[in-house]
């Protein structure tokens, strides 16, 4: 890198000094110019020089600057599509960084190039066709490459979960995420009623559905690696998006209208860490859809555990009816004894905050 | 402001020529007809175009308070209280409610009342008349309703920054439900209220300017302005029109739909909501169908900005590199393919909304067709300078600004319409720093390009050309400063509309922190830099040089008439035109240009073969006068 970095200094010092000497060149003959014409005056040359002063310090200043913000990009994806959409990303930068620095370069050339003299006279070059169905065909077929491409990767993202899929609830509030899992005992979600919604129960769990006992509320994201994930997202006020920046999901929470994504975690959070040498790293789950005050704050924090870690951190999560035993009383009587199951022999000692997650005001 | 107006409109009088013979009304319009109420297209452009750099300056202000708050987050904006009061909170810092309302209120002036009026609204008007050889608009008088209700509608947006509960502070795309429920921010009280009062006559606004526009274009040609002798301006300023008529009205339903949603009952937005500790009673909305009408307008909206930049730039860029431009017809083709494919590309904002992903399939197909189109107008501004003789005058620097931003926006275009690259960049500030470049920093350099190019032709007097110069290089220099690091962060996953970055947790905040502050500053710099401008604007209408008749030695017909045109543009008849408007050093020409109006049987030397058969047409464009005079008449 550092080799790349003093290449490309000596390149653009050569050019910086190439045309220094040619504006210089310039001003010599600025002296002579007569500013009897209106439109035309003793800068015009100026200004042409000024973009070819744009187009080197500009080009200096893009690469330098993308060299020194590189380090601060997101590491790699943590995800097995992103892996696919962060290749794609970067082909496709290299796409476009080429067709613009061509075009911008032969916007400033042609502009400092053709700078006005009055010994000559613009040539008279209305139409060709020849070049104008070229330049409509080449960017025609790099943007169908870059479709297709794109498209066949969209269509693997959204395509339906696999059936070994672990399904997660995370629904957003004003101003933090509800995450919620399946239980132990059967992998369903049990249903949910925005209208059951009180201090404790938070999310609206229905008891009416057996399916709902032994959910498990949390105030992280525990992913498992290697695993596909179900990410089942709700919102309860307004909307929000669910951003896992170091997985490259992204998936708005709307109220009314559940919506989901599923994803596959590759590196567990103890891998980040040992990669970027940060001992107190941590994925987050953050909201990137404006809700209010407090949206800038809305993150947790989302562990990716090796198999046989999540399965443990599972099994020692105590279902909601676990912790808050009144809530039997919502239980239909025909359910009664299914429930009661949940149910502790003696009181434990209610925590009711692990459901509350981060919030920031 | 009426003053700055009326100082040249006097000018406008005396020179004024009452020998018409057409039957216009030529008594003296008191004060108020002639400087307020005014149907006269030169006035209302010059109205709209004073009302627009108003908003600019307030909307870029506001742009840079929040800047202080991202660029230096440590800062005390104590000094701030004086003219921001309770804004500022206890400790010093912007209050976190506010900072959305800066970026709400930001978004909506720049894109509405900047760029939609102050642009398309100040040269739809201006150059119509002018450039296609018609005496005024097809109605002054709607003309005139069309400003005035757009000037109602920026008092009531400009009145809510002044509220207790502040300003809408939902983005400036108001998504419901946070828009729809007073309890989600306060923002969402009257300040909503006031924001949808306010975009509803804007809308009413501008439908009677595009209806007006539409038909003068078709209507009132002189006689000879065939369509395809049209300049580009006037090309674009159609095209902008269409897209303005069908896509405004959506915005209104959706609207209409939002204030329903807030203030009588209903539930086209609202669905299964529990906030501040109540469950609302509404079922069955659905948020994204909101989503869907905003951005039905919303995405033609990015080109109601854009083309009238770009079709200004075609005509300044063509006679400052005294050269035809390049691939006429393809311009006009690529403009009509962006018209046409701006409404069916809108859901590329929403790949991960929740809309099915079908749907984002099927639009990322369209929207990167529309690159197409886009990368040709690219193409063709490029060869229009290629062995041009280039005269840089401050419309022409902005032009070829215009054309660098373009590109450099539009690639990144590329990116985001794939729906699969958008997951992670969608609503970041990859972003942010995309449609800043591409529609507003381009759009905004078109304004300019208009205004230095046009001015003499609005005051009859030069605006100084060296500071001119000076605020281009500012200008340009900064914008590329401010928006192109942008995409750093973007790539660094930094979402938009965050007061502060410090919740990404991994210490990521600290990574960027000297690059936000770069960014802000280079921001400030930039903004203190179109002081340059407005000083400049404001003293050249009083104190500039006098105009000469052309002093662009330009084509178009508006530089044949009087140096300030008074009531009726043209004194006596309104010139024929026989010839498109780009002949720039034709090959046998002694002129390096030939206006119009010249005919073909005049410049026997110039003539291509196939324009000699022009010449037979000449006499029919002429008996075409008496019907001319006729129309007026009537």
């Amino acid at each position: 890198m550092n080799y790349l970095v003093g290449l490309l200094s000596v390149v653009f010092f050569i050019l910086a000094i190439t045309v220094i000497s040619k504006s210089l060149k310039l001003n010599k003959n600025l002296s002579g110019e007569n500013e009897s014409d209106s439109a035309l005056d003793s800068h015009n040359n100026s200004n042409a020089v000024g973009f070819l002063l744009f187009w080197l310090f500009g080009t200096i200043a893009g690469v330098w600057s993308f060299l020194h913000s590189q380090p601060d990009f997101l590491p790699e994806a943590a995800s097995a599509h992103g892996v696919k959409t962060d290749s794609m990303f970067w082909i496709s930068m290299a796409v476009v960084t080429f067709a613009f620095f061509i075009t911008n370069s032969l916007l400033f050339f042609f502009a400092f190039q053709y700078r006005n003299d009055k010994n000559r006279k613009a040539t008279f070059y209305p139409v060709n066709h020849k070049l104008e169905i070229i330049w409509t065909i080449i960017p025609a077929i790099v943007m169908a490459i870059l479709v297709f491409t794109g498209w066949r990767t969209w269509r693997d993202i959204t395509s339906q979960a696999p059936s070994n899929a672990v399904v997660i609830e995370v629904t957003g509030h004003q101003f933090g995420w509800y995450v919620r899992y399946a239980g132990n005992d059967d992998s369903q979600l049990g249903n949910i009623n925005y209208k059951l919604i009180d201090e404790t129960n938070s999310l609206g769990l229905d008891f009416t559905d057996k399916n709902t006992f032994d959910d498990f509320t949390a105030s992280e994201l525990h992913l498992p690696k290697g695993v596909p994930v179900l990410l089942k997202i709700r919102a309860q006020d307004v909307l929000h998006s669910v951003y896992l920046p170091f997985q490259r999901v992204k998936m708005d929470a709307v109220p009314g209208m559940p919506t989901k994504f599923w994803f596959t975690p590759t590196i567990s959070t103890d891998e980040m860490r040992a990669k970027l040498g940060k001992k107190d790293f941590n994925y987050k789950l953050n909201c990137t859809e404006i809700c209010g005050r407090g949206h800038f704050g809305m993150a947790i924090t989302v562990f990716v555990d090796e198999p046989a870690d999540y399965k443990k951190w599972v099994a020692e999560q105590k279902p909601f009816l676990t912790m808050n035993p009144a809530y039997l009383s919502k239980v239909p009587e025909n359910l009664k004894a299914k429930a009661s199951k949940y149910i502790p022999a003696e009181p434990i000692a209610t925590d009711s905050t692990a459901v509350e997650a981060v919030s920031v005001k | 402001m009426s003053t700055a107006i009326s100082t040249t409109e006097e000018v406008i009088a005396h020179g004024h020529d009452h020998g018409h013979d057409h039957e216009h009304e030529h008594h003296e319009l008191g004060f108020i007809r002639k400087y307020i109420f005014s149907e006269d297209h030169k006035t209302i452009a010059k109205q709209y175009l004073i009302s627009g750099i108003l908003w600019a300056f307030i909307g870029g202000s506001l742009s840079i308070i929040f800047r202080l708050q991202l660029g230096f987050p440590d800062m005390s904006l104590e000094w701030l209280r004086p003219i921001l009061g309770e804004w500022i909170d206890e400790s010093g810092k912007l209050d976190k409610e506010f900072y959305l309302a800066l970026v709400t209120m930001h978004g909506t002036i720049m894109v509405f009342f900047v760029l939609t009026a102050g642009l398309s609204g100040t040269f739809s008007n201006f150059l119509i008349p002018l450039q296609i050889g018609a005496r005024d608009m097809a109605s002054g008088f709607i003309n005139m309703l069309s400003y005035w209700f757009f000037a109602l509608s920026s008092v009531i947006m400009f009145s809510s920054l002044f509220i207790e509960t502040g300003p809408a502070s939902g983005g400036w795309v108001i998504y419901p439900p946070l828009s729809a429920l007073p309890q989600a921010m306060p923002g969402s009280g009257l300040g909503m209220t006031l924001w949808l009062t306010s975009m509803a006559l804007f809308i009413v606004s501008q439908l009677m300017g595009g209806i007006n526009y539409i038909c003068t274009i078709i209507n009132l040609r002189t006689r000879g302005m065939t369509f395809t002798k049209m300049p580009l301006t006037i090309w674009s300023f159609f095209f902008t029109a269409v897209l303005g008529l069908l896509s405004f009205p959506v915005l209104l339903s959706a609207a209409l739909l939002l204030i329903f949603d807030r203030s009588f009952g209903t539930s086209f937005y609202l669905s299964e909501i529990y906030i501040q500790g109540q469950a609302l009673p509404n079922m069955g909305g659905s948020p994204i169908l909101y989503q869907h009408l905003f951005w039905f307008l919303g995405h033609p909206e990015v080109y109601i900005v854009l083309l009238p930049a770009l079709g200004m730039t075609s005509e300044v860029i063509a006679t400052n590199a005294r050269k035809p431009i390049f691939g006429y017809r393809a311009m006009i083709g690529s403009m009509m393919g962006i018209t046409v494919l701006a409404f069916i590309v809108w859901a590329h904002h929403m790949f991960v909304t929740g809309m099915n992903p079908f749907l984002g399939s099927v639009f990322m197909f369209l929207t990167l067709i529309i690159a197409v189109p886009s990368a040709v107008k690219g193409f063709n501004y490029i060869t229009t300078l290629w062995k041009g003789n280039i005269i840089f005058t401050p419309a022409m620097l902005f032009s070829i600004g215009l054309v660098s931003l373009f590109i450099s926006g539009g690639v990144t275009g590329i990116i985001l319409g794939n729906s699969a690259l958008d997951i992670n960049l969608h609503d970041t500030y990859f972003v942010v720093a995309h449609f800043h470049l591409v529609m507003g920093a381009a759009s905004f350099f078109g304004l300019m390009a208009g205004v230095y190019h046009w001015f003499p032709k609005m005051f009859g007097r030069m605006m100084n050309k060296t500071a001119g110069y000076i605020h281009f290089w500012f200008t340009f220099v900064g914008v590329y400063a401010v928006f192109f690091p942008m995409h750093y962060t973007g790539i660094a996953g930094f979402p938009r509309r965050y007061y502060s970055f410090t919740a990404l947790g991994n210490d990521g905040e600290s990574a960027f922190t000297d690059l936000n502050a770069f960014i802000s500053f280079a921001a400030i710099i930039t903004f203190t830099a179109q002081a340059i401008f407005f000083f400049n604007f404001f003293y050249s209408i009083f104190k500039g040089k006098r105009a000469t008749q052309n002093p662009w030695k330009s084509n178009t017909l508006e530089w044949t008439t009087p140096i300030v045109p008074g009531h009726g543009n043209w004194e006596g008849e309104i010139p024929a035109v026989y010839r498109w408007p780009y002949d720039y050093s034709k090959p046998g020409s002694e002129a390096d240009f030939i206006p119009q109006t010249v005919p073909h049987s005049a410049t026997p030397e110039s003539n291509l073969p196939e324009e000699n058969d022009e010449i037979a047409k000449e006499k029919e464009i002429e008996s075409l006068l008496a019907a001319q005079n006729e129309s007026y008449n009537r």
